[in-house]
């Protein structure tokens, strides 16, 4: 089977101020798999995500060069619709960052923004698709009204999988997404990544090297603002080519 | 379910098992049918086909491998895959002894039988019997049905002192059967292996299932 390259960056660097977070990334993250990035703590895995979808725009003093193509398109462009990017490629963080509202109006809050979906049956049906996706349309269908905060956090992060979801995004991003989560929750939430793979091109940002192993398909390990090495997770973890990434894996720093 | 996609792993792995069980069953069948047909061309084509099982082994192993790396197994799935990396190589080896009968079947060539083969196949049936209640014991976890395969390994024993003794007695009597008389004995010792290979199948069982790594039976050879 051919792989196609959902995202590509090319000779991608950035500067916080004088500091450079990331050097020289070229890295071809594979559709429709999920590719899980690794490294110590400071070497640029969640800079390297947040490039993605832009949101290092967000911080001040933060200078990119290079190039992030996405579908053909250099989403560095100056031109580049942000709020059309971050539609497409759509983000869960470390916390489950739900709203103060109902679980019905959570979903919706992206429809309104992005002015999709008028019509309440056409809403319904997008809630109900994105809340089975995420396995909570049993658990919810009842209870949309509810405030999200009643949730347990494991409900709540697939609350922002779903919320995600419903804005037919092409990639999801998830930085540190079961930090928050007991080990059960966290290995539901990795077979929910698991079955949204077939769907969207997953990219995850861990700390946990063993969910990483688990649940990705592709592994890039980073250190010092650099991709040390991009592989196969079975290759990287059974017989990876650099040292650096040896020592990495089995513990012997970071 | 939770893990829902290690268990299908796991499940895999086990078909994997049991399709190369299979495909070791099949060697041996076909290596003591090319004795008694004294059919040299199929012994060279059970000599090639070894290969396959060899793949077969290398690529279990590299399956298993991925998974402890990837997927931390623990308890009785941790049992699981290291009993699989045993039984593996045993299931391997018992290939191998299949393929012996092979080359012996091509040295042995069209010489005139020494005597009827009654009691070698007899041997090689009790060892496929017990190899498939070994493998139906790793399907079912199933401990104590393992431990009582690792019986009839004495039946096997009994069967090749009887064919040594049979056989040291043709060549006393006539010298001239002394290497096709060896020959058979070769092969009484191939299936005698394949045996106790069958016991070491039969511990792994038992460790998978009670976590006990232990000495079901003793051979006596």
């Amino acid at each position: 089977m051919k792989l196609t390259s959902k995202i590509e960056t090319v000779g991608l660097n950035l500067h916080y101020g004088d500091f450079l977070a990331l050097e020289d990334v070229n890295i071809r993250i594979p559709a429709q798999n999920i590719t899980a990035i690794i490294g110590p703590s400071g070497c640029g895995k969640s800079t390297l995500l947040r490039c993605f979808n832009r949101m290092n725009d967000l911080i001040e003093h933060t200078n990119v060069q290079g190039r992030i193509v996405i579908d053909g398109r250099n989403i560095l462009d100056p031109d580049t619709d942000l709020i059309f990017l971050r539609k497409k490629v759509g983000m869960v963080f470390q916390r489950p960052n739900v709203f103060d509202l109902s679980i019905y109006n959570n979903l919706r809050f992206g429809l309104r923004i992005h002015r999709m979906l008028n019509k309440r049956s056409d809403i319904m049906g997008a809630i109900q698709n994105s809340l089975e996706h995420v396995g909570l349309w049993a658990e919810l269908k009842d209870k949309l009204r509810k405030n999200a905060h009643t949730l347990t956090l494991e409900q709540q992060q697939r609350l922002c999988i779903a919320r995600v979801i419903m804005l037919k995004p092409d990639v999801i991003l998830l930085d540190e997404p079961c930090s928050a989560l007991d080990p059960v929750s966290t290995l539901k939430i990795e077979d929910l990544l698991r079955a949204l793979k077939q769907e969207y091109t997953i990219i995850i940002v861990t700390h946990n090297m063993q969910q990483a192993a688990r649940v990705s398909d592709y592994t890039g390990f980073m250190y010092l603002g650099r991709l040390i090495e991009f592989g196969r997770t079975q290759q990287i973890f059974t017989k990876p080519q650099e040292d650096l990434t040896e020592n990495y894996i089995s513990g012997r720093f970071g | 379910m939770v893990r829902e996609s290690f268990c299908k792993y796991i499940k895999d792995l086990e078909k994997d098992v049991m399709d190369m069980g299979e495909m070791v069953i099949a060697a041996i069948n076909r290596s003591i049918a090319a004795l008694k047909g004294r059919n040299v061309d199929e012994a060279k084509r059970i000599i090639e086909d070894d290969m396959l099982i060899n793949k077969k082994r290398w690529d279990l192993e590299e399956k298993c491998i991925n998974l402890i790396a990837t997927q931390q197994p623990v308890a009785s799935d941790l049992r699981e895959i290291i009993a699989i990396l045993s039984i593996v190589t045993e299931l391997e080896r018992i290939g191998d002894y299949a393929e012996g009968v092979g080359k012996i079947v091509i040295m042995y060539g069209d010489e005139p039988p020494v005597k009827p083969l009654i009691d070698i196949p007899r041997m090689a049936e009790k060892a496929v019997d017990m190899l498939k209640k070994s493998l139906d014991a790793f399907l079912k976890r199933d401990a104590k049905a393992a431990t009582a395969v690792c019986s009839e390994d004495d039946n096997v024993d009994l069967l090749y002192e009887q064919v040594y003794r049979e056989l040291l007695a043709y060549m006393l009597e006539n010298p001239k059967t002394i290497s096709r008389a060896t020959y058979l004995i070769w092969t009484a010792h191939n299936l005698e292996r394949i045996a106790d290979r069958v016991t070491n199948i039969c511990e792994r069982i038992v460790f998978l299932v009670t976590g006990t790594m232990t000495e079901v039976n003793v051979s006596k050879y």
